[in-house]
């Protein structure tokens, strides 16, 4: 089934690690094999924070094979002398779990394909988000439990997505978990509510354009579908129009950049969305009780169409 | 268990080759009979007083709370309760089968007011999706928006939303009326079978697809046609009937009925010639 909630502010921060904690909180009836946050924080803007894992959670419920912790040590080494090969300075480094870890890197050159591609050769390693203000924390269990394990009570920023997910195409696994980074654009992230179709035909497309794939989770295609796009020269919104024509199946989907926020709704309206929307703030998710968490009084809220865009902006 | 046997006489499917049986044996609906009122008891339901009004803030209460909380109230004769903060919690007022004036301040989840059979509902907010499936008879009203399947599967009653709805408005609906003062999405009145839908404003795509029976009227644009929906000429019934029904609907007063478009079932999907005599009579 799956939830998914998010929040914009406009012209102001917020505590939206707090506020996404509640709201997908709400939705955890939804589905809490996993959830996951992308969190745009207020940075100063200077160096690329890169969130990635060595290793997957393998507690209760997991479908991930367990690994012996020198394994992950390991393979954090080698990362080190990658990014330092790679002409990249590491400024900060917090290893919040033994398999997920969280690195300011300077990083002049920018090319975020060739790093990632570099970083990601090393078997069992995996960026979950890269960029200026995004972070993407994603972990077994619900929102609560995510939240308070990765601390994220007291992060605050302007906007951010989060999915809670009951695994119905892939494993339980971290891998599979919302968000999706639009890789390898900076600060792209996507969550997802529903089932894609035709996921394997466009995956061999995009793959034989050089695209890349994590995992075989369908709501992946999406984050790649947009990069593909955006890669073409398509701008954030047109790329999601054209989505509405070339995913098939019945979804509801997010997409935020370091800027905005955006929401798409397939032309079946199958997937439910509840949008509230006022000159400061736009919450949305899944179901009204998500938005109640934020906006405990009453409110006007509204289900957006079949086939509906929208993109705000910060 | 019905029991199940060939037949001699053939209807218009069963010379198509879709099906030989037909159903015979009791059915299990019971009809009331005047002869053996005093016998009669309809499960669950109260003698309740309008006038004895009461209030519930349900802000700490999960649904089932809420609801047993409810049918403890109209078991001490309430007749008008208003529900405070309900905070877009799921299946509130679910399964009321008496009489009964019903408020919520504030806006509903999913399956709100399902299954019920005859209270009068308001609610000052928004409801989610499913809001009245399955109602039976009473009237509810929705003073803003609602979500999708918004009157799904009702048999009978009025349900009026003032702001818009969702996608599949009225699916499978199987009677009674639903009034939407704004405007509808996608699939509006799927796979109706009996009843009326009345959308002020404009609807989506597929309005009408794959339905049955029944009667749709839009008073703006409409998205696309769906399979087997068609449009009919508006006669003075239809226009009398909708300003009767706008009006006890306290909904567009001035709205012109008259340049309405009318929407029915083409007929063609389904072999009308096999309904059982009862199914045969008009919408409710």
């Amino acid at each position: 089934m799956c939830g998914i909630a998010g929040l914009i502010h406009r012209g102001k921060s917020s505590n939206v690690g707090q506020e996404l904690q509640g709201m997908l909180q709400a939705l955890k009836h939804r589905g809490e094999d996993s959830t996951g946050y992308a969190l745009y924080g207020d940075t100063d803007g200077q160096n690329f924070i890169m969130r990635f894992k060595v290793g997957e959670n393998v507690g209760e419920g997991s479908s991930s094979v367990m690994e012996d912790v020198s394994v992950y040590d390991e393979r954090k080494k080698i990362v080190d002398s990658y990014i330092s090969q790679m002409g990249a300075k590491i400024i900060k480094e917090e290893r919040i779990l033994p398999y997920s870890l969280r690195y300011e890197i300077d990083y002049d050159k920018g090319d975020l394909l060739e790093f990632s591609q570099k970083i990601e050769s090393i078997p069992g390693v995996e960026i979950l988000s890269m960029g200026k203000s995004l972070e993407v924390i994603k972990d077994l269990g619900n929102a609560k439990a995510v939240c308070d394990r990765y601390n994220l009570g007291d992060l605050v920023g302007t906007h951010a997505i989060g999915h809670a997910r009951m695994a119905t195409e892939s494993g339980v696994d971290i891998k599979s978990a919302h968000p999706f980074w639009g890789y390898p654009f900076s600060d792209v992230s996507v969550v997802h509510n529903g089932q894609l179709t035709n996921y394997w035909n466009n995956r061999r497309i995009l793959e034989n354009k050089g695209m890349r794939f994590m995992s075989e989770c369908d709501s992946e295609l999406i984050a790649v579908y947009l990069a593909e796009k955006m890669r073409n020269g398509a701008t954030l919104e047109e790329g999601m129009k054209d989505s509405l024509s070339g995913l098939d199946g019945v979804f509801t989907y997010f997409v935020a950049t370091k800027n905005s926020l955006g929401m798409a709704k397939d032309t079946m309206a199958a997937k439910p969305l509840v949008l509230y929307e006022s000159d400061d703030l736009v919450a949305m998710g899944s179901e009204e009780i998500a938005i109640r968490s934020v906006l405990p009084q009453e409110i006007d809220t509204y289900d957006p169409f079949d086939g509906e865009v929208k993109v705000w902006q910060i | 268990m019905a029991n199940l046997k060939t037949t001699e006489k053939k209807t218009k499917a069963q010379s198509m080759g879709l099906h030989t049986e037909v159903l015979t044996g009791k059915t299990q609906q019971k009809f009331f009979n005047p002869d053996e009122a005093e016998n009669f008891y309809y499960w669950g339901t109260y003698d309740v007083d309008f006038n004895k009004r009461t209030e519930l803030d349900v802000n700490d209460m999960d649904c089932k709370e809420a609801n047993k909380k409810i049918d403890e109230l109209m078991s001490q004769g309430y007749g008008t309760i208003v529900i405070k903060n309900p905070q877009g919690k799921h299946s509130l007022g679910v399964g009321i089968l008496n009489k009964l004036n019903l408020i919520f301040e504030g806006s509903l989840g999913y399956f709100g007011v399902g299954s019920i059979d005859g209270p009068t509902v308001r609610v000052n907010g928004r409801v989610g999706w499913s809001c009245a499936e399955n109602m039976m008879a009473g009237k509810v009203v929705i003073e803003k928006n609602a979500g999708s399947c918004f009157g799904a599967a009702v048999r009978g009653g009025d349900l009026i939303c003032k702001g818009s709805v969702g996608a599949r408005t009225g699916i499978d609906q199987k009677g009674g009326t639903i009034i939407i003062g704004g405007d509808a999405g996608a699939f509006t009145g799927f796979m109706m079978q009996r009843g009326r839908i009345v959308v002020l404003g404009n609807v989506g795509i597929n309005l009408g697809d794959s339905m049955y029976d029944g009667t749709i009227y839009v008073g703006g644009k409409i998205g696309s046609y769906g399979s087997d929906a068609i449009e009919s000429p508006m006669t003075k019934s239809d226009i009398d009937w909708l300003k009767r029904k706008l009006k006890v609907a306290e909904i567009g007063e001035n709205f012109d009925v008259s340049k309405m478009t009318k929407v029915v079932a083409g007929k063609k999907l389904w072999n009308y010639d096999a309904l059982e005599p009862t199914e045969k009579k008009g919408a409710i």
